[in-house]
């Protein structure tokens, strides 16, 4: 079979290469065209040829299986891919635009616009992980974002997909990524924790908000494996205006164990998209890195640096669910309530790093004028605040796995349903009202929330009690 | 073409007809047998009948070491599985026999290779543990992808061209393409008797126009299979085994 040439104005299998955008160490990418394609594409092509890298070859075969298999917003759309026996490529979507690369000579960003990215990277590295996908190369330069405001992920060549052989796995004894967001586990063999990648995006907000890499960008293996025992800088020390709720967010997923890290990207985004609801642990207050001594032992506690079995993908990311439960606090009987409790509590109890966002709408009239205030002088969303985190209190949860909301809307329905969707919910717990008047006027909310949630949805109602007045069947 | 490979039948009737069902609804158009009709299950007779059938039509049948066995006392078994072979024997006419002993070790076609266990010494009969195993098996052959069985627990081989090999543990109904850059081992689970933990029998769907492979799972009624275990008085922990995949 004769090679097909690659010049513009050729044709591959029907695709007609245009102009060559960039060629890098391990593929050339081209935009192409076709007639009947909508969408503006682009063809990637590895180099590999006698004497080139073998991992041109691995990661191209990597990508050519996992890009097909994964899809939504937060990935280029897969278009084709060649034949590898006569010239091997993969055809996707053009994203326009540039990547997060660009933005490096303004670094450091104001906090609000770093925080705001990295919700973005961490709701699409989210999609990811549920797509059983670890991507394992989490930087600026694959990091782009669509016109409606969604980050894309680009470049899967050294990605784990935990449904597909990992020919990375076993190809290489030296770990495949880019220095300075490589997490430690990496450089013991592990590919497979979706934390991995929690870790690359609190090196790039480390050095998005602080214009320094955590951890400098050394690519000698001693450089690299430095991070299995050796702390960054705490952000706090190098600006002192540096707020402690990003300190505590970047530097717990800057953790060298991976447990220790937030345990789902969807979490993480959680954090950084209600900063006020952080809990401050020492992380926060640090200034200064590890004490010497602790770093030593650190160093030579091989127990920290063992590989250890962990369940599957997918496992990893159900055991950590985001729960929001509606709580009603003006109408309806208190027990509905207290019946929602105990089914969070029977949730929570079995899921340890499970998180639960307690909602409550505060309605506004469509027409009136609302007062924040009532007639005392209290503020009405404080009070339901605490309100809030009184019906919670029974459940007894630690402060980061507990969040409280009181949502200003006209239509309740919609509120949920709004925030379960910005915040990446799991599970809605719902109390579904019987035989209220207001349910007659205005219809069930928790009908249209369990109707229209792209998530689980659990409709709590009181335990029906036999009335005396009907004959029990012996 | 869809194609359905099936290893390690082991007599068991509700098991095996559950997963040439299941794989004719999936579109198979095509059957390969990787060895191992008899042994362990009870009903050896309805599951050769098949296999003569299906052969007649076209499929591809290679030899196990459990077939063997029937016509060649030479062929070393533990305990248990020499007295069903021995009951087998009592149960199968001459031209079932006949037609277990005439089966191939291996078959090539077009690339793929079908034999029962490790593909280097075929009569050997060795098992493909882990990836030094498989290795030594993809060494012995220049075809594409090899189909195995002989151990009862399904996994994904691949050596690439810079001689590296990779291992995987398949999940079921989750397709993998088998990259021509490389070869590959696919060693099958067992249809009559899984032993990796999961009591539902074990196949795998060979899609050659994508070249890819699917290894699915069939839930069939092990309650029926062990009673037939137990009515003709093969060893009792033969019937005990199917219930926990072991």
């Amino acid at each position: 079979m004769v090679k097909p040439s690659l010049e513009p104005d050729s044709i591959i299998d029907g695709f007609r290469i245009e102009q060559q955008l960039h060629r890098g160490g391990m593929a050339t990418l081209w935009r192409v065209s076709r007639p009947d394609a909508t969408m503006p594409m682009l063809m990637k092509v590895p180099r590999f040829s006698e004497g080139e890298d073998p991992a041109a070859i691995v990661s191209f075969e990597m990508e050519q299986m996992i890009l097909p298999r994964i899809s939504g917003v937060h990935v280029p759309a897969f278009v084709a891919a060649g034949d590898f026996a006569i010239q091997p490529y993969i055809v996707m979507e053009h994203i326009a635009g540039k990547t997060l690369l660009a933005r490096l000579r303004d670094l450091p960003l104001l906090y609000s616009e770093a925080t705001a990215i990295g919700e973005k990277i961490a709701a699409a590295l989210d999609d990811l992980h549920r797509q059983h996908v670890v991507h394992h190369d989490v930087k600026p330069s694959n990091i782009m974002f669509r016109s409606t405001g969604e980050a894309v992920l680009l470049d899967y060549g050294l990605s784990h997909h935990d449904q597909l052989p990992d020919l990375m796995q076993e190809e290489f004894r030296l770990p495949f990524g880019t220095a300075p967001y490589m997490a430690p586990e990496r450089l013991l063999g592990i590919r497979h924790d979706a934390r991995s990648d929690l870790f690359s995006l609190g090196a790039l907000l480390y050095f998005f908000t602080t214009g320094v890499r955590p951890f400098g960008d050394s690519e000698t293996m001693y450089g690299m494996r430095r991070r299995l025992w050796r702390d960054p800088v705490p952000p706090r020390r190098l600006k002192s205006d540096y707020p402690a709720w990003l300190q505590e967010i970047v530097l717990r997923c800057l953790e060298i164990e991976p447990a220790w890290r937030y345990p789902t990207a969807a979490q993480l985004a959680f954090d950084l998209g209600h900063p006020n609801q952080v809990k401050l642990t020492a992380r926060s207050e640090r200034l200064k890195v590890d004490p010497l001594t602790s770093v030593l032992r650190r160093r030579f506690n091989r127990d920290l640096t063992r590989p250890r079995t962990q369940p599957t993908l997918a496992a990893q990311l159900a055991s950590a669910p985001i729960l929001a439960v509606a709580i009603d606090l003006t109408e309806g009987p208190a027990s509905l309530n207290d019946e929602l409790r105990v089914t969070a509590e029977r949730i929570l109890a079995t899921l340890p790093s499970a998180r639960l966002a307690c909602l409550n709408v505060l309605k506004l009239g469509r027409i009136t004028l609302d007062k924040t205030l009532d007639e005392h002088g209290h503020s009405k969303h404080i009070d339901r605040l605490v309100a809030l985190r009184h019906w919670a209190e029974p459940l007894k949860l630690e402060s980061q796995r507990l969040t409280v909301h009181v949502l200003e809307a006209i239509d309740p329905a919609s509120a949920i349903l709004e925030f379960a969707q910005a915040n990446h919910i799991n599970h809605i717990l719902i109390g579904a009202r019987q035989n209220s008047v207001l349910r007659k006027v205005l219809g069930s909310v928790s009908a249209r929330v369990a109707a229209e949630a792209s998530c689980t949805v659990t409709i709590v109602r009181r335990t029906h009690v036999a009335r005396s007045d009907k004959t029990l069947v012996t | 073409m869809l194609i359905g490979l099936f290893a390690d039948i082991h007599a068991n009737r509700p098991a095996f007809g559950r997963c040439l069902a299941q794989a004719r609804d999936l579109g198979a158009e095509q059957f390969i047998f990787l060895g191992d009709y008899v042994g362990y299950g009870a009903e050896p007779d309805w599951t050769v009948s098949i296999i003569i059938d299906l052969v007649a039509e076209g499929a591809i049948a290679v030899l196990g070491n459990h077939d063997s066995a029937l016509s060649n006392t030479r062929v070393q078994l533990n305990a248990e599985a020499q007295a069903v072979i021995e009951w087998t024997r009592g149960e199968l006419g001459v031209a079932q026999r006949r037609f277990l002993a005439d089966l191939p070790l291996t078959r090539e076609v077009q690339g793929r290779l079908f034999v029962h266990a490790e593909a280097s010494r075929p009569p050997s009969w060795k098992y493909v543990v882990d990836a030094t195993d498989a290795a030594r098996s993809i060494n012995a052959t220049s075809a594409h992808v090899t189909f195995c069985g002989h151990i009862h627990k399904p996994a994904l081989y691949s050596l690439s061209a810079a001689g590296k090999m990779t291992a995987f543990t398949p999940t079921s109904g989750v397709s993998v393409q088998l990259l021509p850059g490389r070869q590959w081992l696919a060693v099958l689970g067992s249809v009559g008797q899984p032993r990796d933990g999961n009591p539902a029998a074990s196949y795998a769907m060979l899609d050659t126009t994508k070249c890819e492979i699917t290894y699915c799972r069939a839930p069939y009624d092990v309650d029926e299979a062990a009673a037939r275990i137990r009515e003709k008085g093969l060893p009792t922990w033969l019937a005990e085994r199917l219930f926990v995949g072991k």
